[in-house]
Parts: structure tokens; sequence; C-alpha cells
């Protein structure tokens, strides 16, 4: 066992974990923090995509120990209180989510593709979220709250 | 007819942004994989490795002997018990294959389960599942069905005799004598390939003894099915139907892989009432890709005979189905949801339709998004392509000429379906007119001409599908084992909020808005005071589940008439207490008041503690207040659209890019057009995806070589372009909400315009089929092997 010490959400967290124990795992079974998802064992659909100091990473693709003395936002930790994440709200304006399963790496990847490249194209938004993958939607609305998101953090920050 | 879009004053039509994302956006959902009950042990199932295999011997002593391992199982624990089975013997000599919740003589496909290894961990049941034993003695596989029906050919179930399971035949018509007339008859042979659906949120299993009830035990299972698979597992288990509660929490995505009976399930449910405690089993990505069953996997000879001046006169289809190794809950009926839909929107006075259900040592296949008429529609739609080819003219004029046309309502077609509504003019004007339909003729014109390496094709697809599963009777005469009514209960709880008990399933589609939102003009109670529970035998008892694009077709019924009673119970009550007639009581938005009197009234709220409280109710009134309603369709319905894809395709190497895609859909009245055109989107992408992407391919030892996320294709945001949609709105006639399926009408749609577009592009080169997925390698052969150069 590796003790661990990891800022999740806002609060430190302190865990005792096997060397292999993936950081998803550590942050659903241990920590109980199921709101991030797992879609597959080949880091191909990006569902548990989380921020770990403010760059998306897959948390299936990373090792609880990896992530010691780091700090970690899950979809639980992106909305201010009541106040959602412009993403999250635009996720639902625009009907960017059916099963919700694949959501929660979505939205935090659309997070991350934002604070890389605010005001992005079609095209780059299409390739930016390429690592997540849906199967609901088709994108199409994805890519439409993208873009609505990235025009609201304007608007916002002008 | 096809009526203008009226501005609507209540719930139904509004675009209203749906109740579950608060949940689904903030991760405070409710996935299987989410249930930690305390005591929880962790199941892993050791799967072989071979796809066909003599079972030598399963030594489990080392794996007893790990770490955490509590238990470990073989065949010879659950002898003779079934993990699956066939509801739908769909001929009188079917061989139905006996699917064992765990193997023990043969193993008949890579993935099928050999032993069971139950620990305190997760990680630790895996450790030791590789400590189990497994010696298997291969044996030769039969991968192709042309091979499986080969005498000599290795068998499947050896008891057979035969890799042959079903023939069921529909002539329709005189085909020989209407071919006899014909001055064109075009033959072509599709291969509709097997896929992998891919939910996002892979099964997953938790069950456990039920607190404080004796013998109830709880399975929590990712299906689309709770209803259908109680009354299963207690056939299966003689676990007492009574004594199980099945919860479909939170699903994350359903396209019909959890349409199913799984042994994940049925072994779920007898390990925890043998070892008493919570067992939880949630399968892996690469788990899904052999264990939960495939889609499609057809080869389809299919002829149309025609006039010379293009008048269609009939279509002969002769299907193989490939059954993969067992025959799961309705594995041989799929193909034949499409048997009727063979002559899709085309008068014609013959259709004679054949199919054969072969056994494979493979995944078994069952329903995928659209199930049966995807593939009716990807042979009519192709193949009426290829006969304008042969006979010069322009593809959409044939079908213009060919279609029924809207006043011909309803009609009665030739395998005997009446579709109810219809109106493909209005439909394809308007997808013309978005897609720009003769300037990108004219484009195609100046390409061939100037031989440009960059072909353009427009791809076309008119289609109608049937949907609202369906009228028991109907179920009945095709030897279906069950009905297809749905359930609604809408209760006035004392305190005046609402509960909507739904017999439907969701898992993606938004019922909770959009229940709430038929409910809400009907009883006249704001959307947000309704609350939908559903998919909890527990809390939902009654219901038929979501499939078929059924649930608002034939759980819309419901709703409206469970809604109906209750207004009319409210009525009598809030006439007694305004000591009126019922008669003279006026309901509106809620309020029930006496007419040309409106100061004397009673809401909702008022009344509903009246009938809980049931002191001053009239005689001959029970307490309480709830409306029920179950409800038999009377008919299928029948939505449908044109579809339009520009399709350019590299002559060179074979490239292919969608560059613009036109869906025009009628699927009757929308309840929340945000919700209709987020499915049309979703449909669009598994279609498109067929046709372009995906494929499940094994070698010839019967091992899938698409195994994993990294192998099998699924389109990403990158791989897709947006879409241009709109709708017709021609309301069904069949029952009173004038509604119809959308679930499946973008996957059923969308594959043959691809294709046909791909074609179209190549036509000049000779080109008249692409294999799918039409991979740049595949659309390159094409072109070699039209060009006669080495492919």
């Amino acid at each position: 066992m590796t003790h661990i010490d990891v800022t999740v959400d806002g609060i430190t967290r302190h865990g005792d974990v096997e060397p292999r124990r993936l950081l998803v795992h550590w942050l659903r079974e241990d920590l109980g923090l199921v709101g991030t998802t797992v879609g597959c064992d080949t880091s191909n659909c990006g569902a548990c995509t989380v921020l770990v100091d403010g760059r998306s990473v897959k948390s299936c693709n990373m090792l609880a120990v990896q992530a010691d003395g780091h700090e970690i936002t899950t979809i639980q930790g992106l909305a201010d209180g009541d106040e959602w994440h412009p993403v999250q709200k635009a996720f639902k304006e625009c009907h960017g989510l059916q099963c919700g399963y694949c959501t929660p790496g979505m939205v935090m990847a659309s997070v991350d593709l934002l604070s890389e490249n605010p005001d992005p194209t079609e095209e780059e938004i299409r390739n930016g979220l390429e690592g997540n993958l849906c199967r609901c939607t088709g994108y199409h609305n994805i890519v439409k709250a993208v873009a609505t998101a990235a025009a609201e953090m304007k608007g916002a920050s002008a | 007819m096809t009526a203008t879009i009226e501005p609507q004053t209540g719930a139904i039509g509004r675009p209203i942004k749906r109740k579950e994302d608060a949940r689904l956006l903030t991760g405070k959902t409710n996935w299987v994989d989410n249930i930690q009950l305390p005591g929880t042990l962790y199941v892993h199932y050791v799967r072989s490795s071979v796809a066909h295999a003599r079972i030598v011997r399963v030594d489990t002593t080392a794996a007893k002997a790990a770490d955490g391992v509590v238990a470990v199982y073989t065949g010879a624990d659950f002898p003779e018990q079934a993990g699956s089975t066939c509801v739908w013997p769909v001929t009188d000599d079917i061989k139905m294959s006996h699917y064992p919740a765990i193997c023990t003589d043969k193993v008949l496909y890579a993935g099928d389960v050999v032993a069971v290894v139950v620990a305190t961990d997760k990680y630790l049941a895996a450790d030791a599942g590789d400590l189990v034993d497994v010696d298997l003695e291969p044996l030769p596989a039969v991968v192709d069905m042309e091979e499986a029906l080969k005498d000599g050919a290795p068998l499947v179930h050896e008891g057979f005799g035969t890799n042959h399971c079903y023939t069921a035949t529909m002539p329709c018509g005189d085909y020989a004598a209407a071919k006899a007339k014909a001055d064109v008859v075009v033959k072509r042979r599709f291969i509709n390939q097997r896929l992998i659906p891919n939910t996002m949120e892979p099964r997953a299993v938790v069950a456990a003894p039920s607190v404080g009830m004796a013998d109830e035990i709880a399975v929590w299972t990712s299906t689309q099915i709770p209803h259908v698979l109680r009354v299963v597992l207690a056939l299966l288990t003689g676990v007492p139907e009574n004594n199980i509660r099945v919860i479909a929490p939170d699903v994350g995505g359903g396209f019909g892989v959890k349409l199913q009976i799984y042994r994940e399930e049925v072994l779920g449910l007898l390990l925890a009432k043998k070892l008493g405690r919570p067992v939880k089993w949630v399968e892996t990505r690469s788990e899904h890709m052999v264990a939960s069953h495939h889609g499609r996997d057809q080869i389809q000879d299919i002829e149309i005979a025609a006039t010379s001046d293009g008048t269609i006169l009939g279509v002969d289809v002769k299907l193989l189905a490939d059954m993969g190794a067992y025959l799961q809950i309705i594995t041989p009926g799929t193909p034949l949801l499409g048997m009727f839909m063979y002559s899709g929107i085309y008068k014609m006075e013959a259709l004679n339709f054949e199919c054969t259900g072969v056994y494979t040592n493979k995944t078994p296949t069952d329903a995928y998004r659209g199930a049966g008429r995807p593939e009716a529609t990807f042979a009519i739609e192709r193949i009426v392509d290829e006969l304008a080819a042969e006979l010069g003219m322009e593809p959409m004029e044939l079908r213009k000429k060919n279609w029924i046309k809207h006043e011909e309502f309803p009609y009665t077609q030739i395998a005997g379906l009446t579709y109810d509504t219809g109106n493909y003019e209005a439909a394809t004007a308007r997808a013309m007119e978005l897609f720009g339909y003769d300037e990108l003729r004219a484009e195609q014109k100046a390409r061939r001409e100037s031989g440009d390496k960059v072909q353009l094709g427009l791809g076309i697809s008119t289609f109608t599908e049937m949907c609202g599963l369906a009228p028991s009777r109907t179920l009945g005469a095709l030897k279906y084992a069950a009905g297809g009514w749905e359930h609604c209960t809408i209760r006035a709880l004392p305190t005046g909020k609402i509960e909507l008990i739904t017999g439907t399933s969701p898992h993606g589609q938004g019922h909770e808005t959009a229940w709430s939102q038929i409910a809400s003009d009907i009883i006249g109670v704001p959307v947000e005071d309704i609350e939908v529970v559903h998919g909890d035998t527990g809390r939902a008892p009654l219901g038929m589940d979501t499939y078929g694009s059924r649930s608002l077709a034939v759980g819309g019924q419901a709703i409206k008439v469970a809604g109906e009673r209750l207004v009319e119970k409210a009525k009598l009550i809030a006439a007694h207490q305004l000591e009126v007639s019922p008669d003279d009581i006026e309901f509106k938005e809620g309020v029930y008041s006496v007419k040309g009197d409106p100061e004397k009234h009673k809401t909702l709220g008022e009344i509903s503690w009246a009938a809980f409280a049931a002191h001053n109710v009239p005689d001959g009134v029970e307490p309480t207040l709830s409306g029920e309603a179950t409800v038999d369709p009377q008919d299928f319905s029948y939505p449908h659209g044109t579809h339009l894809a520009a399709m350019e395709v590299d002559t060179e190497t074979g490239k292919v890019t969608l560059r613009k895609y036109v869906a025009v859909d009628d699927c009757g009245v929308q309840v929340n057009p945000l919700i209709v055109e987020g499915q049309v989107h979703g449909g669009l992408a598994q279609g498109i995806a067929q046709a372009l992407y995906e494929g499940a391919l094994y070698d010839a030892d019967g091992n899938l070589l698409t195994g994993s996320m990294g192998d099998y294709l699924l389109p990403s945001a990158a791989d897709l372009p947006s879409f241009i949609t709109d709708r017709t709105v021609t309301p069904s006639t069949t029952h009173p909400l004038g509604t119809k399926g959308i679930g499946e009408a973008g996957a059923i749609a969308s594959t043959p315009a691809i294709i046909n577009g791909i074609v179209d592009a190549l036509r000049p080169l000779g080109v008249n089929d692409v294999f799918m997925p039409a991979s740049p390698q595949n659309v390159w052969r094409a072109i070699q092997a039209a060009q006669g150069g080495a492919a």
C-alpha cells in the first residue's frame, strides 16, 4: 500500500492504495465519487475524464499513486455550489446528452478544450473531443453545446 | 394529410429542456455500478478463449485458495441451468438451443462462460479468474453461414445434426407471375455486416437479498426490460416471481443490446440467493464485445422486377441470418421484424420473402437499433437505386413513380400491413430543397465531365418503418410468447403532487420529461409537479418495457387514458362536494368548476386530499384518486422520411467524405421536438457508422478480431458532420395522440443513403456495390474490381 494525498473537488483526501489501483477506481470506490463513469478498458472512450491540475486526463489511464500531490476536479466538483459551469448549462440548453453516461467525461474534456481554445471553430471542437465517445447524440448537439458555452464564457469575461 | 404545425398552448409540442439532465450533468446519477451495498461480493466470469471446444477439465483448486475468494463455480454446480432463453420460436420446426448459464460439456463461442469466481474485491476476483485452469480441446469452428449449411460442416449443436436453425417464408402475391411480366430484373447480394452495439454504459448486475424482506432478491441491472426480465428470471430459475424485484436505475444506452436475458442476470440472482449476500458484476468493454449480443449479420439476396417504364412489379428476398451460437430472447425473430418491410414505401404486386437462420460459433445476434427494419430498408433502397441505374432513370424519379401517394392512405401494402398515414411527397420536397438536390446533380455532372479524381454521389433513402410493438394478437399470430400492451398509473397524492407510474423503461430517451408533458396537458398539472416512476418492478409493477420505438406510440396511449380516467373520477368527487351533477362540472387546467359559476370550484389538490381522507366521497366512488390504464395498441404506426447524403469519393485512394446530410423525418405529432431531434441525430450516427466505420470481424477460427474499442471503430465527433434536419407532421391515425416512433428512424434510413451515395459517385467507373463498412480499403477494392484490376 502506498499513501497518497490528493485534493479532489477542493477537499484534501488521503488514501492508502495498491500501486496498481486505477485513479478512477480510487475516486469511485474508495471516495464514493461515482459521478465519474467507466466506459472502456482501453483508454478509448473518455467517459472517465477528469481534470488533473486543470488539464483533462482519462482517469482510467492514470494510477491513483500518480495523483499524489495533485489537484483533481470531477464532474461533481465543477459547479460553484448551485451555480453550474457554463459548459453544464450549455449541455442542458442544447440537449447535448441523452443517456448521460459519457456526459461527465464529455463535459470535463470540453472544459479543458475551452480553457485552451476559448473560441474554437466547429472543426476544432470536433477534433478536440475526438478522445471522448458518445453513442446517443451523434455529437451534433454536443458540438453545439461547446460552441454555446464558448460564446457564453467569452461574453462573461468581456 | 400533413398538418401544418399549430402553435402549442399546452405542454405537448414544446421543446422543454429535460428533467433528467440535472442529475446527469452533475454526477448525481444512479448507474448500477454506483450501487455499493455493505458486504458486497464481486463476480468475475471466466470465459472461453476459443470459439468451439470440448471442455476437458476446469480446475478451480488454485482459484479457490486465492486471496479473497469466497467461491468458484463451474457448470457442474449449475447443471441444466439455462442462462438465457428465446421467447420467439418463429416456426413450428425451429431448432431451439439450450443456452447454459455455465458451460458443462462444450463452449460454443469465444466468450462463452466456463467458470464464475466470487471474491471480496473486484481486483482479487479477476486475479483468481486467471488461476482457474481451463483445459479445452479445440474443435473446428464454423464461422461462415454458407459453409455452416454445407454437408460435413462442423456442428455447433451436435444434437440437431445440422446448423440450420429455421426457414421462415412469406409469399405475398405471385412473384413468378410478376417476374414473367417484367422487362427488367435486377439481382444483387448485399452483406449487412455484424455490428456490436456498444452502449456507453457496459452492462452491470447487482443482486442482493432485500433488506427486511425474508425471501425477496432484488436485481439491479442495466436493462431495457425489467418487467420481462422478472418473468423470465422466475421461469428460468424457479425462484418465485413474487420474490424477485428487478430494478433498472439510470441506464446508459440500450439500442437493443439491453433488450435481453443474460446469464450474468440469471447467475446474479442465483448467487445472491445461494450466498445470502449482495453480488456485483460490471462488464468490461472488452467483455461487452464478446458477451453482449451483436446485431445485423445477414446475407441478403434480393431481386426486383419492373417494366421498362419503371413500374415495380415485385421483389424477391432470400436471407441468411446468422444466429450465432445460441438463440437468445428474440434472436430468430429479429430478421423477421423486417419481413413485412421489404417492399418499403412502394406499391407492387408481389413480395416473396424467405429467411434461413443459421447457427455459427459466434456471439449470439439479436435486436440492434431497428432490428430487422434497417436490413430491410437497406436492401430495398439499395436495389431501387440499382434498378434506376439499369433503367437509366433518375433514382428519385423512379421512387416517385412507385411510392404510395399521400391521398392513398390508409394503404394496405403487399405484405398486408396497413400504413396509417404518410406524405412521402412532402418530406421529399422539403429534403430536396434543404439539400440543394438539383445543384448537387449539376455539380456531379461537372465533376464527371472534368474527370475530377474526387467524384460526387447523391445518396437517397426514402423509407418507412413499423413501430409501436405491438397488438398482442398480432404478436400471438407470429408465435411471440408475450403481448404488446403498455401500462400507466397516474396517482394524485394527498398533497397534490402527481406520481406517473409507467411500464416503459427509458435509457436516454427522456421519458421523465416527455411523459410529464403528456400528463400535464391531460390532468392540468405543471410539468414540474409530475414525478415519473419507471424501471422498478417494485414501484411500477406492470409494463412491457422499452424497445422497437414503442414507448411513446404505445406507452403514450396508456398515459392519455390513465389521465382521462383520473379526471373523470376527480369530476365525480368535485361534483359531490360542490353539490352539483357531474355533468355540470367543467374541467380546465387542473380546476374543476361549476359551469356558469366558476367561483364554485375545486382544485386537483383539494380533490386528491378529499379522496385520501374519504370523509365525503360520493356513494359508489372508491377512496383515493388515480387513473390506471393498460392499453393494447390497435395497430402499428409508420413513421417515414426522406434522407439525402452528398458523398465525395476519392477515386484514387477510396477515401469517402460525407459532405452533407439532410434528414426530413415524419414521426407524426411531436411531444418534445428537442428530444425528437436528438433521437434523429443519434440514429443517424449509428446508421452512418454501419455504412462507413463499424463491423465485427472474425477470423476463420472464430476469434473476434475487433474485440476492443481499439479495434472496433466507433465514430468520434471528428468522424461525423453536423446534420441538417427537419420534420413534416402527418399524425398517426391508429391512436388519439397522433404520435409515431422516432428512436430508430435515423438508424434505419441512413445506412442505404450513404452507400447509395458512394455507389452513385462511382457508377461511371462501373461500380455497383461497395461492402460495408465503406472504408477506403473496401471502396478502393470495389473500384479496382470494377476496373478489372487486381483487388
